[in-house]
Order: structure tokens, then C-alpha cells, then sequence
């Protein structure tokens, strides 16, 4: 069992916030990923709970446990590092079985866990190489098994897919995933690549200047962002954002085009608009567009036109300096300059409010 | 399960690694480091201190036992450390009571029974000091720069072996060679010339120059200067333009070594120099008066020798600071 | 601009051969990128044709006329490093300046303030100018170094990696901008990269370099389209291209530890090879002709990545949007029959 609790947790080096006080609740066996650009205050975070660095104020509790003033080997936690900290004059074996014999633990027991970590992540065959001869991924494997051999109540990492050529990164992701739903173990993990936090999370906590952005799994941080922030950072590329006009069910986008507002947000954009004259920013991902030549509400000039391998992304500008992304099948090419009539889909347009930037919810689905 | 902790206030110890973290306490925890660090500057201190006081004494305070902490200060180690003096007859000694325009060194050495008969040589061997330690820093840092340069950016036949060879030439203790080469001095006609110590200082810095120099240089990607090649500048002048104002902190941390080393050193400034070229360090112990070792004298002209060295480590001190952490942290 | 010719360009470090026997041609105006992982010799063919290394053998042409023998100052060449580029004891400003004041070009001020000031409009840091560069972001940096090359105007600007030390998200804006400025500008490029995704969405040809040799030149659709070689084809393709052994028997392919067959597509299909499938080319259809189990499920967003479990082997899917399906479900799928890439043992392209 392993919950983890920050109440109020915050982090302050000199007067400069790294981490403002932040609430988080992990569940037992939750893989929960911390994810935000580089300074946010993620890995800070990730440190406080493992104990490498004291809290400003603030309680930490392991299965309701205070474990904020404890020394980081009295936590039973285990930490995974980027550079994979391995210890470069040891062996892999002796690399796995270096926290068990820290722990005094007796040689046959020492033996018989290696040989399972080992096994569970298919390394047997290294076992008696040294860190310096193995590649990066094998050698993130072994920082894995060392992490995993002491059974802790629950593992941290610190962006442990960094260092490594992107053909391991999606191995090892999927090899982690797996892991974990097999060991039902609670993860702390840390990176700044959403593709990496969508695949791989249960819940992302999104963070961004020392402030948490939004909490919530992949589907709803991807399709319901509570800010500008989540909107742009979620997703490759991230949300088109664009400002426009709204009166009478109606927003004007620049360049003439225009969207049917739905029913739904009616009342809501009414509300909450009143403040800003009708400015509102509209948001929607590449994938919500539609080519509609006959009678498409939108209207762009192609920009430029991307192949991504199984799509193609068309960078479309509505008006000057403003260039949405549309995400298209292969099959149609799109000459630069061309024009292009589309619409959104209903389902998939957001708003945001120009100045709070908080998203803009439809009726009855709370704050 | 284990019994939960309560944070103690100033008991928590901090295991970040962090070099800009905060402890748990930040008030308490910097005074107490002021407090430790100014009891340490005070133990480092007390020698110089009583240096400095030693040379204002007079001869029976300088030697008193138990010694003296209070005192009258006089300038008498500076006047015996400056003149040149002869012994006075009784009758001379009378003879110069009488007269009023004695000056005040003039009296001072009259007490001992003597008179002034000219400047001593100490001042001459300062200046010598202060030459062939500044060429010799000079020089070898100058020429210690463009090595590092070549070995660190230039694929120099043999370069592992040369730059041993360099090293190893650090691990020799000066007073070894002493004798040879005094021997092949006097034989050349080096022994007691400027030129021959100067040579002699500067390949002693030279291999401690190249090494502390090419690790700075090392630092400097070498992005740099090639970016500067293919924009159209020469080698030289990517050199001075870019390496040099980069490699500022190395220099001033090795000029300061190097300087050090040749103004303190003493082994070969007694073998090799008489009257030309002496210099300060080996002449300072010698101070000898009536009756034994004029010891505020010693005291007064260490002092005089410390200074140029102090000011000069002061000057450049924000580059040392900056030269001495430079490669222990790095920004990821 | 100049269109640069590589004839049979080999270098050695010792005992590597970093580069064996290169052959490359770059047009005028064309954005040309090296693409290949850590170590395949990309940023030494750069270095090459910069003249901050010398081939042991072959040749290297700029506009038909040999540069072996020029300095790197005499091949009018610009040089965006992945980092490192920017002098931190100057401003922005000098910085842009600084290839201009080299001697070799004198450059009245005038002529370089207009220079300087086009430059930091084009990329967006008029507003930078007077600031020293180690008070920049990282984006920023490199938007520097890419004006330094601007406004050398040179024959050829020579990027080694310059978005990789980024933010995802940063090189992804930079990505776009990158393209744009040379379609505009019409230079001359050559871009290094070990991603395919940049290498992609940049490109008008790419050249994928492994272990020193090129193992394919072509557009974009073509690298991706038609992969000459097993490694070409796993580089390029997020996620990564399925391959499988296959072996031949009794008319048709059969993919070791499988129940998967295929029909044989050609009389010439060897008796081993490799298959490839890439992930949007297995399809999760409710009348599919094979059976298997969700091993593992990513959601992604726009897409979600799907393993199914066939056998022994795993295959990925993409499936548009979010998926219903849950760990341990049934799935039915096809495999697109005309999008099937056949290799033989050695990893070359059959078909």
C-alpha cells in the first residue's frame, strides 16, 4: 500500500518560488507523471517527496505517514535518475544488489531477488558487464532493476527516458508502462515530454512557473484544458488558440471565417464575456478540422504543408501573421498559397476567456 | 510501523546536493558559519599579525619571554632594515650626542652606538625581486598560454607524453638541481645576472603554467573559435579575441601561483645569486646586527615583502574566486 | 547560393572510419538534411564540407569548383552549432555583428547595422539586441546563432543539430519558422538531425547516414514511402515500423510465432525475410481477418497506440482518437495488404 499526500508543500530557495504550496493526493498504485517545461518545479517536487531536498513548509505523507523530516532511506522510496547514476566501477549485478546489501540483507536473499529483477527485465544476459560497456537503454534497464529490487512502497523517477536515442524511448516507455501494470507499484515520474506523460500516466499534474496547471488523466487534460497553458503544452502541435469576436451565437475568427457557437456554450460565453466586449479565444486541435470546399464556415491560405509520415499537417493562415494547424490525410496535397475552406468540428471547439485564460465551460459542467 | 519523526528546528540535515540550497533555518545556519569562519580567519591571522606587530617593536620587546602583546611601537626594524651603519668610538658617540640635527634614524641607531653611513641593500633587492618575479610570471604565463593553446586544441605528435613529461617536471624539488646548476651558471657566466634567474624561474612556472592554463582552455568549447574560422577570422585572432577574454579567470589564477612561487622561492636565490641579483627572501633572515639577529628588522622587512604579493592576490581577486570553483560547477 | 557536390568522401579518426566513401549532391536553394543516430557521421560530413576537418580521400565541389584546399574563412560557408554558438561576454548585437567585422570581409558599419537589424526582424529579436546573450533562453540562443549565420549571406548555411538541446515544444515553433525562413530566403541548407520528425517536415531530400555510409537519399515520401533499408525504415515512423521474420512455405508468408498469414505477393519473395508493417497500417476493424489480445494501451491524444498480442509477437496499431478497447480485450485487425514493406534477410528492400 502506498499513498502519498502533499498538503501545502512548497519550496522557496532564497525568496524565489520553485514550487508554490501545492495539494496532491497519489493513490495506491496510481502512475502518476508530473509534466511541465524545464524550471517549472516538477523535478523539485519529485525530490521533496523521495527527501534529496527539504520542503519550505509544508507535510508529506507516505501511507499516512509524516515523512517530511525523514532522511530519504527511511522513506522506502526508490528514485530512477536521468543519467542513470550507476555506479560505473561495479557490475550490473553488483549495481542491483547494491541497496539490498545496504540493507544488510543476507546472501542467498540478495542472489534470489536479483535473479527476479533480472529476469522481469530481460538483462540476465549483462549481468556481469559494467555500466561503461552497456548502451543506454540496457544501462536505464539496470538503474530499473535497481530501483526494483528493493520493493519499495514506491518508485520515483526523474525523467528517466532523457538520455536516451528516441528508438529506445518508445521501447522503454512501453517497457515501464508494462512494468508498472504488473507490479501495481505507486510512480512518481517526471518529464517534460507530453507524448511520454499522455502514454504513460493515469493522472498528469501539468506545471508550469512553480504553479500547478491541472490535474487530470490524458483524456481530460487533452480534450478539456483548463487553461491557455494546458491547451498549448498538451498535444504535438498544441491547441490552435485564436481570438475572435462573439455576438449573437456567432465568432468572428480574422480573415472572414466564422464559427457556429453550440448551444451548450451559449449561456456560459454570454456570462463570462461580459467583461471583455465579446473577445473570446477560441480553441481547437488539428485534428478538428474539416475540409469543406462547397459551403465551409472557415477560410485560410496554405502556408506550408508538412509531411509527418502516415498524415500530413497543413499550416494554415487565416490572416496575416495569424496560422492555424490542420491535420490532413496524405492522400491530398495542398500547394502553397492555394485556398482552403474548412470547418470545425462542433464537438471539439473550446473557449477561453482572453484575459483570466482559464477555460470557458460549457452549461452545467461545473467551475 | 515506525514511529513518526517531528522536525527538529536546526536538526534537520539538508542532503540536497544542490549548491544554491537553503537549510532549515537560514538565519541561524549563517551565523553560526560567520561565526566559524571568522575564528578561523583569526588563527590564520595571529602570525601576520604579530608579523606585522613584531616589526614595530624594539629589540628587548621583540625577544621579550613571555612576549610581549603591549608595547611601544618604534621604527627601529625599519631603520636598521634600511641603512647601512658602522660602530661609533666612545669619543664619536659623545661627539654626535651634542649635535641637534640628528634625524630621528640618526638617533635611533645612535642609541646602539652607531651612525648611518648609507642605504642598505635591502631596497635594491626588493626591486630585484620585484623584476625577476614579474618577468619570470610574466613569461611563463605568456608562453605557458600559447602551449596550453596548441595542446589543447592541436593534435600534437606525442602530446600524452610531452604533457607528462611537463608534469613531471613539477615533481622535481628545486633544491635537487641546485648544485648542477650553479655549476653550469658560473660556467656560462649566468650565475648572479637577472637574465639567469629570470630563465631559471620561468621554466620552473612553465610547467605548472601549461597544466592549470590548459584545463581552463579545455573549458572553452571549441565551438567558438570554429565558428570565428568559418566567419572569416584567422586562428590568432580567434585566439585573441575569443579565447583570451574567456581564459581571463585562468590567467589571473595562474599569475597569481606563478607570482607566488617565484617571489617566495629561496633554494635557488641562495645558490645562485651574490650582489647582482639577490634577491629579497634570501637576504631577510640575514639581517644581522650587534649581538645577534636584529629580529624586528626581519620582522620589518618580511612585511615589506609581503605587501606587493597582497596587493596583487587582492586585485585579482574576483578572478581567482571565479578561476579556483570554474571547473567544479558547471551548469548542466 | 551554391549547389554542393560530395564525391566519394572518406575520413578517418584513428582507427574509425567515420565517413566511407560519401556521395552526395545538394541542390541550389534546397533544404537538404543528414539524418542517421549518434556517431553515423552526419556532423563530420558537416564539418567536412565546412573545411573544420580535411577528407582523407574524395573531393568536394561548390558550384562545380573544388574547395579542398580553402580554409574554412574561404569557403563562405555559415556554421549553426548545437550549442556553444554565441560569444557570452558579448551582446546580441555584437554577436550578429561579429562574422561580419572579420577581417577578411570589412565590412563598413552601416552596411553591418543593416545587416544586423534585417536579421533580428526576420527572426524576431529586434527587441533583444542590446542584451549580453547569457541572459537569454535557450529558444533564443539559437535564434541568435541562426541570425549569425543570416547575415553572413553566405553560399551554403550548415546547421549541426540546432534544435535538439530544445524544449520539445520550442522545436516545434523553431521547426516551422526554420522552414519557412529558407523557402523565403531560398538558401541553400544543410541540416543535421538525428530526428525524423524534423528530418520530415524540413526536408526537400534527406540522406539517412548510418556508421558512415548513406543508406538512402530521397524526398520525404520516398524515405518513408519506399524505406531502402530495414534501419531506414525503423528510424523514420513514430511509433516505429513492425518487423517481423517471416518465412515462406506452401504459397504463402507466415510471421514466426504467429497464427498470422499473408499471401505471397510476388514470385520473387524469398524463402526468409523481413516484413514491415507500419502502426497506421494495422487497422482495428470489427470484420478483421485476425485475431488478438490488447497488451498494451497509450493514449495520445489525437491517436492512441494500441499492442496487440498475436502469439508470441507484438504488433502496434494506431487508432484515431481514443479507444474503446481495454487491457485484455479481443481485438479483430487487417494489415493494408498494398502497404506491406518486404525486405530480404540482410534488411535490403525486395518490392
Amino acid at each position: 500500500m502506498a499513498t502519498i499526500e502533499l498538503r501545502q508543500v512548497e519550496k522557496k530557495f532564497g525568496e524565489a518560488h520553485a514550487v508554490k504550496p501545492l495539494d496532491m493526493t497519489i493513490k495506491d498504485g496510481e502512475f502518476i507523471v508530473l509534466l511541465g517545461p524545464s524550471g517549472c518545479g516538477k523535478t523539485t517536487t519529485l525530490r521533496m517527496i523521495s527527501g534529496l531536498e527539504a520542503v519550505t513548509s509544508g507535510n508529506i505523507f507516505l501511507n499516512g505517514r509524516d515523512v517530511t523530516w525523514l532522511h530519504p532511506s527511511e522513506r522506502d522510496i526508490a528514485f530512477v535518475f536521468q543519467f542513470f547514476a550507476l555506479y560505473s566501477h561495479m557490475t550490473a549485478r553488483e549495481n542491483i544488489a547494491f541497496p539490498l546489501q545496504a540493507q544488510g540483507e543476507n546472501k542467498a536473499e540478495i542472489t534470489r531477488r536479483v535473479a527476479e529483477v533480472s529476469n522481469m527485465l530481460k538483462i540476465e544476459h549483462i549481468l556481469n558487464q559494467r555500466p561503461g560497456s552497456l548502451s543506454g537503454g540496457d544501462q536505464q534497464r539496470v538503474a530499473l532493476a535497481r530501483a526494483l529490487v528493493r520493493k519499495p512502497a514506491a518508485f520515483l523517477m526523474d525523467e528517466p527516458l532523457g538520455a536516451l536515442d528516441a528508438e529506445f524511448r518508445e521501447t522503454m516507455r512501453a517497457e515501464i508502462k508494462q512494468l508498472h501494470l504488473r507490479q501495481h507499484a505507486t510512480t512518481v515520474y517526471v518529464t517534460h515530454d507530453q507524448i511520454e506523460a499522455m502514454a504513460m500516466g493515469d493522472r498528469i499534474v501539468i506545471m508550469s512557473n512553480a504553479v500547478v496547471q491541472q490535474i487530470g488523466t490524458p483524456a481530460e487534460v487533452y480534450h478539456d484544458p483548463a487553461n491557455l497553458f494546458v491547451a498549448r503544452f498538451i498535444g504535438s502541435p498544441g491547441m490552435n488558440l485564436v481570438k475572435g469576436q462573439y455576438a449573437n451565437g456567432i465568432v468572428n475568427l480574422p480573415g472572414g471565417s466564422k464559427i457556429d457557437v453550440p448551444t451548450l456554450y451559449r449561456q456560459r460565453l454570454e456570462n463570462a464575456l461580459k467583461d471583455t466586449n465579446g473577445e473570446v479565444i477560441v480553441g481547437f486541435r488539428p485534428e478538428a478540422l474539416r475540409a469543406n470546399a462547397e459551403n465551409g464556415s472557415c477560410n485560410a491560405k496554405v502556408y506550408a504543408d508538412d509531411l509527418h509520415g502516415g498524415f500530413s499537417m497543413l499550416h494554415l493562415e487565416l490572416a496575416d501573421g495569424i496560422i492555424v494547424h490542420g491535420r490532413m490525410g496524405r492522400d491530398v496535397s495542398y500547394p502553397i498559397g492555394t485556398h482552403f475552406i474548412f470547418d470545425i468540428e462542433p464537438s471539439m471547439i473550446r473557449f477561453f476567456h482572453p484575459k483570466t485564460e482559464m477555460a470557458i465551460h460549457a452549461n452545467g459542467s461545473g467551475q | 510501523m515506525a514511529a513518526t519523526s517531528q522536525p527538529q528546528p536546526g536538526y534537520y540535515v539538508n542532503y540536497s546536493t544542490r549548491v544554491d540550497k537553503v537549510g532549515l533555518r537560514p538565519r541561524i545556519n549563517t551565523a553560526i558559519r560567520a561565526i566559524i569562519a571568522v575564528i578561523i580567519t583569526i588563527i590564520v591571522l595571529i602570525p601576520v599579525v604579530w608579523l606585522g606587530m613584531t616589526a614595530f617593536k624594539s629589540r628587548p620587546d621583540a625577544v621579550a619571554s613571555p612576549p610581549r602583546v603591549f608595547f611601544e611601537p618604534t621604527i627601529e626594524g625599519f631603520v636598521f632594515l634600511l641603512t647601512d651603519r658602522r660602530q661609533l668610538s666612545e669619543s664619536e658617540i659623545a661627539e654626535y650626542r651634542e649635535r641637534t640635527d640628528l634625524s630621528l634614524p640618526d638617533q635611533i641607531v645612535l642609541e646602539r652606538g652607531q651612525a648611518i653611513i648609507g642605504q642598505s641593500d635591502f631596497g635594491r633587492q626588493l626591486l630585484n625581486s620585484l623584476i625577476i618575479a614579474g618577468a619570470s610570471t610574466f613569461f611563463s604565463v605568456f608562453f605557458g598560454l600559447l602551449s596550453a593553446y596548441a595542446f589543447s586544441r592541436f593534435d600534437v605528435p606525442g602530446k600524452d607524453d610531452l604533457l607528462f613529461f611537463i608534469l613531471s617536471q613539477r615533481m622535481l624539488p628545486a633544491v635537487v638541481v641546485s648544485i648542477p646548476v650553479f655549476l653550469m651558471y658560473r660556467e656560462v657566466g649566468l650565475h648572479d645576472t637577472h637574465f639567469g634567474m629570470i630563465l631559471l624561474y620561468t621554466s620552473f612556472n612553465l610547467s605548472f603554467s601549461v597544466w592549470l592554463l590548459k584545463g581552463f582552455i579545455d573549458e572553452i568549447p571549441r565551438e567558438y573559435e570554429e565558428a570565428a574560422l568559418v566567419d572569416g577570422y584567422t586562428r590568432l585572432q580567434a585566439f585573441r579575441k575569443i579565447v583570451l577574454p574567456q581564459a581571463v579567470t585562468g590567467i589571473a589564477a595562474t599569475t597569481v601561483f606563478a607570482l607566488i612561487f617565484s617571489w617566495n622561492e629561496y633554494a635557488f636565490a641562495l645558490f645562485l645569486t651574490s650582489n647582482v641579483a639577490r634577491t629579497a627572501p634570501p637576504s631577510i633572515p640575514t639581517r644581522l646586527g650587534t649581538g645577534g639577529i636584529e629580529w624586528a628588522a626581519v620582522a620589518a622587512g618580511s612585511l615589506a615583502f609581503l605587501i606587493p604579493v597582497v596587493i596583487v592576490t587582492f586585485a585579482l581577486r574576483k578572478h581567482l574566486l571565479r578561476g579556483v570553483t570554474f571547473g567544479a560547477i558547471r551548469k548542466g | 547560393m551554391s549547389d554542393i557536390r560530395l564525391e566519394n568522401i572518406t575520413k578517418r579518426f584513428k582507427q574509425v572510419t567515420a565517413l566511407d566513401d560519401i556521395s552526395l549532391h545538394v541542390n541550389d536553394q534546397e533544404f537538404f538534411v543528414l539524418l542517421g543516430p549518434t556517431g553515423a557521421g552526419k556532423t563530420t560530413t558537416l564539418r567536412v564540407i565546412a573545411g573544420l576537418e580535411k577528407q582523407d580521400e574524395g573531393h568536394i565541389f561548390f558550384d562545380d569548383m573544388p574547395v579542398d584546399t580553402l580554409q574554412p574563412a574561404d569557403r563562405d560557408t555559415a556554421f549553426v552549432f548545437q550549442q556553444y554558438s554565441l560569444y557570452p561576454n558579448m551582446s546580441v548585437y555584437d554577436n550578429l555583428a561579429f562574422p561580419l567585422r572579420s577581417p577578411l570581409r570589412k565590412t563598413p558599419e552601416n552596411i553591418i547595422k543593416q545587416r544586423v537589424t534585417e536579421a533580428a526582424e526576420k527572426l524576431r529579436i529586434s527587441h533583444l539586441l542590446e542584451r549580453k546573450t547569457a541572459r537569454l533562453s535557450g529558444g533564443e540562443m539559437q535564434r541568435v546563432s541562426i541570425g549569425r549565420a543570416i547575415v553572413r549571406q553566405p553560399r551554403v548555411f550548415l546547421m549541426d543539430e540546432p534544435l535538439s538541446n530544445l524544449d520539445a515544444k520550442l522545436r516545434e515553433s523553431l521547426r516551422v519558422e526554420l522552414k519557412h525562413l529558407q523557402k523565403t530566403q531560398g538558401s541553400t541548407s544543410i541540416f543535421v538531425t538525428h530526428d525524423q520528425i524534423e528530418a520530415l517536415t524540413m526536408a526537400d531530400r534527406i540522406a539517412v547516414l548510418n556508421e558512415g555510409k548513406i543508406l538512402q537519399m530521397g524526398t520525404p515520401h520516398d524515405i518513408y514511402d519506399r524505406p531502402a533499408t530495414t534501419f531506414v525504415a525503423t528510424l523514420v515512423g513514430t511509433p516505429r515500423i513492425n518487423l517481423f521474420n517471416v518465412q515462406r512455405n506452401n504459397g504463402s508468408l507466415h510471421i514466426t510465432s504467429s497464427p498470422l498469414h499473408l499471401p505471397v505477393p510476388a514470385a520473387s519473395i524469398p524463402e526468409q525475410l523481413l516484413l514491415g508493417v507500419r502502426p497506421e497500417d494495422v487497422r482495428i476493424e470489427g470484420d478483421g481477418s485476425f485475431d488478438g489480445t490488447v497488451a498494451l494501451i497509450e493514449p495520445l491524444g489525437v491517436e492512441t497506440i494500441v499492442h496487440i498480442k498475436c502469439g508470441d509477437q507484438t504488433l502496434l496499431s494506431v487508432v484515431p482518437g481514443a479507444a474503446s478497447h481495454r487491457l485484455g480485450d479481443a481485438v479483430r485487425f487487417n494489415l493494408a495488404r498494398e502497404r506491406l514493406h518486404y525486405f530480404d534477410v540482410g534488411g535490403s528492400r525486395l518490392i
